[in-house]
Formats: structure tokens, sequence, C-alpha cells
């Protein structure tokens, strides 16, 4: 054993950075967007109107309050997911996406509205199966292999191999009516959001994002590289199935409930690394908690935007989104440089 | 720590073929060769990265490759060629990392041994220093420092040197002595011949994947292994009691 001793100018230091207050801080920003958005809509109804008594009580009930729930826990689930991801991939462009899961899920999504079996049931779970699917194919393609580049070319493909089938479905539609629920869905939006769809996102999204969380030490022995990570006792093929599994369950329940939602599992990350010290471990939760936030007060403006009908949320965060990217890219160049 | 046998093909080809090598905890053996000779490969079959074709990589009797992930952590300490860090992690928080197999560098017990590594390496004064500030030899003990604070009974360096100016390279080589005058087995690729033959009681001389001489430092490195494995005429010198090697020119 290595064992030097320590003298008496070892610096201990408490864990370092303000973690537990970020996610403090976070957790009350939510909550209290979340309340500010069940009054906020078309129709702004004051804290006076949460009362069983009040006639508007039953859309507080049965339309906003569902609505911002399920906002609250995709949000939470693809930012997760997106942490879990760029910690894995260790490449801070890395995006829930991009495994293929959403592609999949949105053509199982799809391929429901296509042959005309979209009922509010049926839906969800023609995506959930076409997450489920992409997940066994990209298990079956990288196989054992721990080579890292085959594994993400793998989800690539799987990702564009489903867009193009959900194109196909598009083009060859039955009717224009078909199509343009086709693509309105895959815009991705939370409007007309019941009870039903939170008990189906919330399980789904919650064993998600347990299963991410054990997977948080792994992530971090990662950022010294998969050589120094092995040596580190990391077990790679376990790490990546609990990666894939709750990547998968997080974001094949958000594409089941509200159809592709991009950028969140992006740009939240990002937003919370510098703050925690770039750990990939202490990026997990306040992602997650920084992503229902956006979620909630993005939809929460979608809604309340005096628009005639209502911006479909999943081209709000893209119109969002890709500026923030490109943001990103510029600070990227400019460190790189 | 021994190597039996060990035979390993990549893509086709055969990078160690028949490896026979034996270790000694307490001392400091440097593995020399040529560029492509296999030594990275075998520093991997050692620390059980690598599960060779043929032959056999044992620690204290066990093979390496059958050991359960953690203990074999816990025993083999592995520095990496490519001094990877992918996020701007503090310096502690990366030390820390050495504590994974363990499973304890949020308790007392990790800490300490974290902060005994960086004392050791004299990298104490980064602990709250980010990564990407680091300068490249302070970089290169504070991981140095990763693998010291899981306490391993070996240390296998890849190329530890391999972007330090010759005064941190120096420093290197005073730590892994450290390492082994503490009681660890360090095993150490080399390219500087010189140092190699100051700081290494033994030395392994690889060449297309053959054992070309192994033993005590002094034996091993003659102007005739020398010739027969890096192709160089070799000057030896001495200077104020130190020894000093130089390849002046190719045979």
């Amino acid at each position: 054993m290595i064992r030097p001793t320590p003298g008496p100018a070892a610096p201990s230091l408490a864990p370092p950075h303000g973690e537990g207050r970020l996610n403090l801080l976070l957790a009350v920003a939510l909550v209290a967007a979340m309340l500010l958005a069940l009054m906020a809509g078309k129709i702004w109804l004051p804290a006076a109107a949460w009362d069983f008594g009040d006639p508007r009580f039953a859309i507080v009930a049965e339309l906003r309050a569902p609505r911002i729930l399920l906002a609250a826990i995709i949000g939470a689930g693809l930012g997760v997911s997106g942490a879990a991801m760029q910690g894995y991939l260790r490449n801070p462009l890395a995006d829930p996406g991009l495994f293929g899961v959403s592609a999949g899920a949105a053509l199982g999504a799809v391929c429901a509205l296509f042959f005309g079996m979209a009922s509010a049931t049926l839906l969800p779970v023609f995506a959930l199966i076409g997450a489920g699917v992409t997940m066994a194919l990209l298990a079956l393609l990288s196989g054992r292999s721990p080579s890292l580049v085959l594994f993400t070319l793998a989800g690539v493909m799987v990702s564009s191999i489903a867009a193009s089938l959900t194109a196909l479905a598009i083009s060859l539609a039955p009717t224009p009516f078909a199509a343009s629920e086709i693509v309105l869905w895959l815009m991705g939006a939370l409007s007309d959001r019941s009870w039903d769809d939170v008990k189906l996102a919330l399980p789904l999204t919650a064993a998600g994002a347990a299963v991410l969380a054990t997977a948080a030490r792994g992530l971090d022995a990662l950022t010294l590289g998969e050589t120094a990570a092995r040596s580190l006792g990391l077990d790679e093929h376990r790490l990546r199935a609990q990666v894939v599994i709750g990547v998968g369950l997080c974001v094949g329940a958000s594409v089941a409930a509200a159809g592709v939602i991009g950028f969140v599992g992006l740009i939240v990350p990002h937003l919370v690394r510098g703050l925690v010290g770039g750990r990939p471990s202490a990026t997990l939760l306040p992602s997650a908690i920084g992503g229902a936030l956006l979620l909630v007060v993005a939809d929460a403006l979608v809604r309340a935007a005096p628009t005639v009908g209502e911006l479909r949320l999943g081209i709000a965060m893209a119109l969002c989104g890709g500026p923030f990217f490109l943001w990103l890219l510029l600070r990227l160049r400019r460190t790189l440089a | 720590m021994r190597a039996a046998g060990v035979t390993l093909s990549l893509g086709g080809t055969r990078v160690l073929d028949g490896v026979d090598a034996s270790f000694a905890r307490g001392r400091v053996t440097a593995l020399l060769g040529p560029n492509g000779a296999g030594k990275s490969t075998l520093l991997g079959v050692l620390a059980g990265l690598r599960t060779p074709d043929a032959g056999t990589a044992t620690l204290d009797g066990e093979a390496v490759a059958s050991l359960p992930l953690r203990d074999r952590a816990r025993r083999i300490g592995l520095l990496p060629q490519t001094a990877e860090v992918h996020w701007d992690i503090d310096v502690r928080s990366l030390v820390g990392l050495g504590r994974f197999a363990h499973r304890d560098e949020r308790t007392a017990t990790g800490q300490a041994a974290v902060d005994a590594a960086l004392l050791a390496t004299d990298t104490a004064h980064l602990a709250t220093r980010v990564v990407g500030t680091l300068s490249g030899g302070e970089r290169g003990r504070v991981l140095l420092a990763r693998v010291l604070a899981g306490q391993p009974d070996w240390l296998l360096a890849d190329e530890p040197l391999a972007s330090l100016d010759p005064a941190h390279a120096l420093a290197m080589c005073a730590r892994l002595r450290d390492a082994a005058a503490a009681g660890a087995g360090v095993i150490v690729v080399l390219h500087d011949l010189g140092l190699a033959a100051r700081f290494a009681d033994d030395a392994v001389i690889l060449d297309g994947g053959r054992v070309i001489a192994a033993g005590a430092v002094g034996d091993v490195l003659t102007p005739e292994t020398l010739r027969a494995a890096f192709g160089v005429v070799a000057h030896f010198g001495e200077v104020d009691g130190v020894r000093t090697i130089t390849g002046l020119s190719a045979a």
C-alpha cells in the first residue's frame, strides 16, 4: 500500500460548490413558477379561483394543473437525460435525442396516427413501443463492443432511419388531414393534456431518473477517459445499460405524452454545469429541476401569449434553442481558439 | 506480478508474442522499447484491461483478468498515457476519483487519502483550482495524485514524462521512487534511457512484442541491447556520479 502520511498542512475542505443551495433555489423557483402558471393563460385566473365553489375551478383542476404537472415531469426527464447523455458521451453538444429513442418514439406515435388508431390511450402506447424497439435495436447493434464511437453512430443511424420512415408516413398519409395531424403532433405540445397523461408519464420518468441517478458515479469516472475509468473499476457495459434505459424511459415517456420537444436536454445541463463545478454527477439533479422550470415557464408563456391559435411548445423551444445553440458554438469556438 | 507467455493480436497484428516478465513490489521497473514494441499493450494486460489471446498476467498467483473489478481496481492503479480530463472539475474532485473503487470519496477516510496524495505530489496548494487552469506539469502531478489516492499495491504508469519539461520529469521520477519506497510495485513505460538508468531498479526491454532483455537495470541497459532494440549507438557516461545514456547515431 502506498500510504504517505498526511502532514499538518493538509487543507481539509468540505465537498465543494453550492450544489445544495442551487438545487434549493431551483426547487423554490419551480414551485413559484408552477403556482404562477396556474393563473396564466388566455384567461387570467387569480388565486381566488382555486376553490371548489368557484365556477372557474374546473379550468384549474382539470386543464391547467395536469398540464403544468406534465410540463414539469417532461422537463425534468429531458433535463436529467441531457445531463446524463452529455456526461456519458463527454460531449457538451450531446442531446437526449441523439441515441434515436426520441425519433423511434415519434415514429411509433406517427404509426398510430397513420393507421387511424390514435386514441388518447393507443398513441402513447405506440410511442412507448417505438422507444422500446429503438433501445432494443441499439443494444443489438452495439452488442458487447465497448466502442463508444460505434454506439453513438448506431444511435445516429437508428435516429435517421426512424426520421425517414416518419417522413415516408407523412408523404403517404391517406388524407391531407392525417398528414397535417402527424406534422402538428410531431411539433410537440402540451395542450389539452389530462391527468391520464400525467399518470402515464410520471412513473416512467421517475423510474428513468432513478436509473440515471445510479449511473452518477460512473459518469464521474468517465471524466478521466475510458481507459482510466475502466482501470478505476468502472463496469462500462453496466453504465451503458443504465444510461440507455434511463434516457429511454424519460425520453420515451416525454414523447408519448407530448411529442418531440427539443433543446431542453441540451440547454439546461449547460446552464447549470458551470454553477456546480462540472462534475457530471452534480449536474443531474439541478438539470432535472431546471428542465422542469424551463418547460413550465415556456408552456405558461405559450399559453398566455396573445396569439390567435396556440403556439406549439415544440416550436417555441426550437425558436429559443436554436439561437442558444449558436451562442454556445460561438463561445466554444472562442475557448478553443 | 507476472506475465507468462502473454500473446495478443490487435486487428490481425501480433502485438505481444509470448511475453514472460516478472515484477517486484517495492521496486521501480522501467518498461523500455521502441515505438510499437507493445509496451502500452503489455501495461494494459498487466492492469487487467486487455485479455491476452494466450498466456496470463497474474497478481499474487491469481489471474488479473478474473479478479473482481473493484478488487482489481483497488490493487492496481493505472496512469494512462492520454492525460484526459473531460470536464472542468476542481483538483480535489479529480483526485477524489481515485477513491472510486473504495466508494468512500465523501468520507473522512477517503478525504484523508486524497489529502495524502495531494501532499505526496506537492499539489495540496492546487486543491481548489480548476483543472483547465493548470500547467502541463501541474496537471501531470495531479493525475498522478489521482492514482496515488487509490493507495494501490501496484502503480502502472504509461509514459508519465511525455509532456513534462526536464525539471518536472525529474520530479515525476522522484515521486515514482517515493511510491516504490512506500512499498508499491511501480511499472513505468519510459523513453528516456538516462532517466531509466538513474531511477529504475529493474528494466524490461521489449521489441516487436518480445522481451529481448530483462533484469537489473545496469545489466539490461548495455550497448548491445540498445543497438538491438532501438537501433542506436549509445554513449554511456557519468557526470558527478550520475549515469547518463545518450543515443548518438543510428546503428
